[in-house]
């Protein structure tokens, strides 16, 4: 893991280090947070950088240093979970289906075709419209709306595999299809699986902060980031920092996941090139 | 007159900075105009490297670090990369060792031809594409006007070869280097090509550097041989001085490599393993007639007894690897029958059994793809250990130990992954875990293909001692009609899915022949430079890809000694001729022996 940061790029160390210190501050922020989340500390609202709070007030004068210490909690678990659903579903899904007869193959395959040409946002809000908006469903709402992209690049990948000769050995061999999928065909497809995992979770981010800026995303008084953009959203023509700073916020975890992602795929194709 | 290729203490080093691997060791040579150096080597020789930085290219990850490259008057080794791109295609031109993957399937192949003509802007496309069909009609390509307008598809393999070639000569290089161009043909097609870049190489009195790593090969197109071990000159002489009369050990370990021609003692044979009659197998979906829609193998019937090899042979296209799945029971036969060990074998893999599975195992060439990248060598001997025989923990390791120990490898392999072992090696892990399963039979797919003369030599030695020891049976299949000949008892010819000869691996040791094993016999280059001079062309396939599917025979549209009508029109009989084998053929034993 050190050794594979060490040979990265520039632009891949500094977003390993970015990506770290989101995680960082999403496991311990709360704990971190000058004030309470929710507490009103200051008459004045949208104050300024610097002052008395680091990043200056919200609309009703909370500090917005600790509101963005606690709702990075949301923005950055909510959709790792959902991208590992996503793409650990999708994932066995496609190996079973590369393993299988052609004709379950095709059938699940044009599933979830079906399932990828529903739009991940017009989904989004049917869904909370039928079942509300709380943590649990926004976590099975983005896990299924990102399943099919991840099942197709899995199966994509299996396929390749399944047909190469070892897993040819195995089939003479007799082998279950549950070992030719698990122990011969998914090690060799783990690294990019890997790879699509880190783009999901970038994808599940903005899907969920939009969500969250439509007010449909974390309820108060909860608030992740993109909550909090639309709740100083008054704040847009003072250029308060109580709306400027999620923003950048939920940028930078976006760009610095991206980042890695970018690096690890080069240093991938350099080794497959070198090999 | 001074040599027009001169390389003087070439060092190439690879892999990280701080710790370099020299792959290139103060190499030295030179070459006149027009000459045709051959470097020859096992893989990882450097010949390969040896031959890109005369186009001053180095493989990412490896560096040029001192020496002299000169080509004319120009210093390959420290020309800036945009001055060398003036000269690549122009000067120097590479041909290389995949002409399926050289050329752009989506264009045509005369746009891809005259393209280099065309970006150095030494002629109009007009002239460019009347200089190409002329280097069309030199490579003996067929209707020169009009191959260009093909796609790449459309020709082939051999064909494309030589349209690589028409490629790189299309601006007069003053040198052209060919990089293995031979190698994943068929022995028939290659002696069409060597044969073309022979004629055109001499016609435009290009200098030349062939790579390669077969001796027999290099002995009709080179007129000097550079005999390459771990990035070292080993030996630096004419062809003639090479052959009869080789100094270095390693050269002479070559030249036995080839000539290597034992034929077999018959064994004593009992029972018979697997016997198969009249299969049929095919692809695509099975019509009303109950034979499948692409058929391929027609007819097929073997015996194979304990303890023998059987060798199957015939060029890409002949269904030999469809037979092997056939046993394998990775494509069910559309008809006929097996017997294993006196039961009947169901024909489909998922109605067998696990102990039918076990006693049928299979070797695939290519041990690249046949050993899973990410797992241990112990892990991948242990599977069938425990998958067929139960054992576990201890047992296990320790059998693992002997297999590893039987393909003569050393125990402590096992803890490695297999994508850091060599080619030799990995062909023996791929053998070892065959026998892993203690099988009656081993199905080998050209198993010796992929690798080098010299580690070629060993793994055969290998096979044949182990039958020994086993008494296991080998169906052996290949191209390579002196490997089969030498190595089985038994040895089936087969041509677009049909038998046409069939006999004991000695009564393959001279004439007659099936006009089409002749062809093959006849196709092996020999040590001898004037051999490729003395070959009659061989007639084009008219058209590869049609499957015949009557009885007639299929050999007809190549066949040097047809006999007219009577074989357009009649199915040939299955002569027994004095030697004991079988030829599927209109000609009887004394007029196959004239031929």
């Amino acid at each position: 893991m050190m050794a594979a940061i060490k040979s990265m790029p520039m632009s891949g160390k500094v977003g390993a280090v970015l990506a770290a210190c989101w995680l960082f501050l999403a496991l311990f922020g709360p704990w971190l947070a000058p004030h309470s989340a929710n507490e009103i500390v200051a008459y004045d609202v949208f104050e300024p950088l610097g002052g008395d709070y680091i990043l200056g007030t919200d609309y009703i004068g909370r500090d917005v240093f600790s509101r963005i210490l606690d709702g990075t909690r949301f923005t950055i678990f909510i959709p790792l979970l959902a991208a590992a659903l996503a793409c650990s579903v999708g994932t066995l899904i496609a190996l079973y289906s590369a393993v299988s007869h052609p004709r379950t193959d095709e059938i699940i395959s044009r599933f979830m075709d079906a399932l990828i040409s529903i739009p991940s946002k017009i989904f989004s809000l049917v869904m909370i419209a039928a079942f509300g908006s709380s943590v649990p469903i926004l976590l099975t709402i983005t896990a299924i709306s990102y399943m099919p992209g991840s099942f197709r690049i899995a199966r994509s990948l299996a396929v390749n595999v399944a047909n190469l000769d070892f897993v040819t050995v195995a089939r003479t061999r007799g082998e279950s299809r549950l070992y030719l999928a698990v122990k011969e065909i998914l090690p060799n497809i783990l690294h990019p699986m890997l790879a699509d995992f880190g783009l999901r979770f970038v994808f599940v981010v903005l899907l969920l902060s939009s969500l969250s800026f439509l007010g449909l995303g974390v309820q108060p008084p909860e608030a992740d980031l993109g909550s909090l953009v639309r709740e100083n959203l008054s704040g847009l023509a003072e250029g308060a920092p109580a709306v400027i700073v999620p923003a950048i916020a939920i940028a930078t975890i976006t760009i610095a996941v991206n980042l890695v992602i970018d690096s690890l795929r080069g240093a991938a194709t350099y080794a497959a090139r070198g090999r | 007159m001074t040599a027009h290729i001169i390389v003087e203490h070439l060092y190439v080093e690879a892999g990280p900075t701080e710790q370099p691997v020299t792959i290139v060791d103060d190499v030295s040579f030179s070459l006149q105009r027009g000459e045709v150096l051959a470097l020859i080597g096992e893989s990882g020789s450097g010949k390969t490297t040896i031959a890109l930085t005369l186009l001053g290219y180095a493989r990412p990850g490896c560096r040029i670090i001192g020496g002299s490259v000169m080509v004319g008057k120009d210093n390959m080794a420290d020309k800036a990369e945009s001055q060398l791109a003036g000269l690549r295609g122009r000067k120097v031109a590479y041909v290389a060792q995949s002409a399926a993957a050289a050329f752009n399937p989506s264009r045509r192949i005369m746009d891809q031809v005259v393209e280099s003509a065309l970006m150095h802007g030494l002629m109009t496309r007009k002239e460019a594409e009347a200089k190409a069909v002329t280097l069309f009609a030199n490579l003996s390509l067929p209707s020169p006007e009009t191959i260009g307008r093909r796609y790449p598809h459309e020709v082939s393999g051999g064909q494309l070869q030589r349209l690589m070639a028409a490629m790189a000569l299309i601006c007069d290089p003053e040198l052209v280097i060919f990089d293995e161009p031979t190698t994943a043909l068929d022995v028939t097609t290659q002696v069409d090509v060597l044969k073309a870049f022979k004629v055109a190489v001499k016609a435009t009195n290009t200098t030349a550097v062939y790579v390669s790593h077969d001796l027999a090969v290099v002995a009709q197109m080179a007129d000097r041989i550079l005999v390459l071990q771990r990035g070292r000159v080993v030996e630096n002489n004419p062809t003639d001085r090479i052959l009869n009369d080789a100094e270095h050990p390693y050269t002479q370990q070559l030249l036995n490599a080839v000539q290597n021609n034992d034929t077999v003692q018959n064994k004593e044979h009992s029972d018979v393993v697997l016997d198969i009659g009249d299969i049929e197998a095919g692809y695509g979906k099975i019509t009303k007639a109950g034979k499948p829609e692409i058929p391929i193998l027609s007819g097929i019937s073997l015996k194979v007894l304990r303890g023998q090899t059987v060798g199957i042979i015939g060029e890409s296209g002949s269904g030999k690897s469809t037979f092997a799945r056939v046993i394998a029971g990775l494509l069910p036969a559309s008809a006929g029958y097996m017997v294993l060990n006196n039961q009947e074998l169901p024909s489909a893999i998922a109605d067998r059994g696990k102990r039918e599975c076990q006693h049928i195992q299979m070797v695939f060439q290519n041990a690249d793809t046949a050993l899973n990248p990410s797992h241990k060598v112990a892990d991948i001997l242990g599977r069938p250990l425990t998958f067929f025989h139960g054992l576990k923990g201890e047992a296990q390791k320790e059998r693992v130990a002997e297999l590893l120990e039987l393909v003569k490898l050393p125990v402590a392999l096992a803890d490695r992954k297999c994508g850091a072992l060599s080619g030799g090696q990995k062909q023996r892990i791929n053998l070892a875990r065959a026998l892993a399963a203690e099988p009656s039979v081993i199905l080998c797919d050209e198993v010796t293909s992929a690798l080098d003369t010299v580690v070629a030599a060993a793994i055969l030695d290998l096979l044949e001692e182990l039958q020994a020891r086993l008494n296991i049976a080998i169906v052996f299949i290949s191209h390579d009609i002196s490997t089969v000949k030498s190595l089985c008892d038994e040895v089936l010819v087969l041509y677009k899915g049909k038998k046409v000869e069939h006999g004991s691996g000695s009564s393959f040791a001279c004439a007659p022949y099936h006009p089409y094993t002749d062809l093959l016999v006849s196709s092996v280059p020999t040590l001898d430079p004037e051999w490729l001079d003395s070959r009659k062309r061989d007639l084009d396939a008219l058209d590869i890809s049609v499957q015949n599917t009557d009885d007639l025979c299929r050999f007809r549209d190549r066949c040097p000694v047809k006999l007219g009508d009577q074989c357009n029109t009649e199915a040939p009989p299955l002569r027994t001729l004095t030697s004991g084998k079988s030829v599927l053929c209109h000609r009887d034993q004394a007029m196959l022996v004239a031929q």
